[in-house]
């Protein structure tokens, strides 16, 4: 019956001062505009920093990324920026971006990461590979293993990960990828051994994608 | 003065985060397998509790009392990650080494803790002193307890300090004998044990000192300026 009287109304002569006052009532009172304050306040700050730092953070980001294939690809076989010349290559679906290392517009080596199942999370490889399938480097671009033991894999910790430059698919042979406690030529880490097992396989894995794209990855295109 | 001089004592030792609050034990525990790494996440959390202290202790005036928490809340999450932001736009190098530990600081309760009992009844300058202090009391219980598990651990101290102190600091990396230690000082457990033997020493410590002129505890009390009436 009565449902438009006890409906809030503002009164049409007032000042704006009275008017204002009123809506902060009818939204909550004071506290609802202190909190809509700061939150208005932090998302302001929080665009106005991001939209700043963005392209700095952009490129640390590939000053990491060329740091790290440096560290794979050995800048006396390639001329060319390999940071910059990718192929996107769909292996069961999933995507891998491809770095291509040239010398002349030859292709003389790739890098590609590859990711394994770690102990604490995905452990995050970058592997070189020249033309023949032989290994150039592996670093861990980023793991979630244990500090103190599994995070040996770390080529500023310890050289173990260097252990794998040179070697291929059948050097040693397949069955042989595996850590010493499972028979083969690789060291684990007192403590770990979950965790060079799985860079381990993941290393193989990673060869074993490369011998079967093999003509693809090595594909002559203009970059 | 006395009341800075008492927020000093009170944060880094009488009322330690770690050892009386008994809070932030999650990041206590989780990042102190090495001394290195406790160093690095009490660095951060006391930049961060510094600003965040001042910050709240400047808006107090704004801030109604129904509101206060998430209005704290809000602060600090944004606090924090325009840090995260900058810091990786502009201090990549350092980044990259405590950038792990940044988003863990959010979901620290010691700068809420501080925001509440400390900062939202204080001025400016006294609230960043408290943020100090309490920062030091953090990066020391973190430091002592990453060194005891490492030496246990690992049988080195403050490895990888060159990595998060620059090279000049590579000096304090020390092997103290050769070989692993007891694994068990680096897995959870181990932290668990290292936490509650330094909480024993510190009581015993207090009660120690505490015994030829006695006064009334205050282990348990928030720091006496903030309950002052």
């Amino acid at each position: 019956m009565n449902t438009t009287d006890t409906t809030p109304t503002i009164p049409p002569v007032a000042s704006l001062s009275q008017r204002l006052a009123r809506v902060i009532e009818l939204v909550g009172g004071k506290h609802a505009v202190v909190l809509g304050g700061f939150s208005l306040a932090a998302t302001l700050l929080l665009t106005v920093a991001y939209s700043l730092t963005k392209e700095p953070i952009e490129q640390s980001a590939l000053e990491d990324l060329r740091h790290s294939l440096e560290q794979v690809i050995p800048a006396s076989i390639h001329d060319n920026n390999p940071a910059g010349d990718t192929l996107q290559l769909q292996v069961d679906g999933s995507p891998v971006l491809v770095y291509r290392a040239r010398q002349a517009k030859q292709i003389t080596g790739i890098a590609f990461e590859t990711s394994t199942r770690g102990y604490g999370g995905d452990i995050r490889v970058l592997l070189g590979i020249d033309q023949n399938g032989k290994l150039l480097g592996v670093r861990v671009l980023h793991h979630t293993e244990t500090p103190g033991l599994g995070d040996k894999i770390e080529v500023t910790r310890s050289s173990w990960i260097t252990r794998f430059t040179g070697l291929s698919l059948g050097d040693p042979p397949d069955a042989q990828w595996a850590v010493k406690k499972d028979g083969g030529p690789f060291d684990q880490f007192a403590g770990a051994t979950i965790t060079p097992r799985a860079v381990v396989n993941g290393v193989r894995d990673g060869l074993r994608l490369f011998a079967a794209h093999r003509e693809t990855l090595l594909q002559e295109a203009t970059p | 003065m006395s009341q800075a001089r008492d927020i000093i004592f009170d944060g880094v030792w009488r009322n330690n985060v770690v050892f009386s609050q008994m809070l932030s034990l999650c990041p206590a525990l989780a990042v102190t397998s090495a001394a290195t790494q406790g160093l690095g996440m009490g660095l951060a959390t006391m930049a961060v509790l510094v600003a965040s202290n001042a910050l709240v202790a400047l808006l107090r005036g704004l801030i109604t009392d129904e509101v206060r928490i998430p209005a704290f809340v809000l602060i600090i999450a944004t606090l924090v990650t325009i840090v995260d932001l900058v810091m990786n736009a502009w201090l990549h190098e350092l980044h990259k080494v405590l950038g792990l530990f940044i988003p863990l600081i959010v979901v620290n309760c010691l700068i809420l803790g501080r925001a509440e009992s400390f900062a939202c009844k204080n001025s400016v300058a006294l609230s960043a002193l408290d943020g100090l202090a309490m920062g030091a009391g953090f990066t020391l219980a973190l430091t002592l307890m990453g060194a005891l598990r490492e030496i246990g651990g690992s049988g080195t101290v403050f490895s990888g300090a060159a990595n998060l102190l620059g090279p000049a600091m590579g000096v304090l990396e020390t092997r103290l004998y050769s070989g692993d230690g007891a694994l068990v000082m680096i897995l959870p457990a181990g932290g668990f044990i290292v936490l509650g033997l330094m909480i024993a020493a510190k009581r015993t410590l207090d009660a120690h000192k505490k015994a030829p002129r006695p006064q009334p505890a205050s282990v348990h009390s928030s720091s006496p300026a903030a309950a002052a009436p």
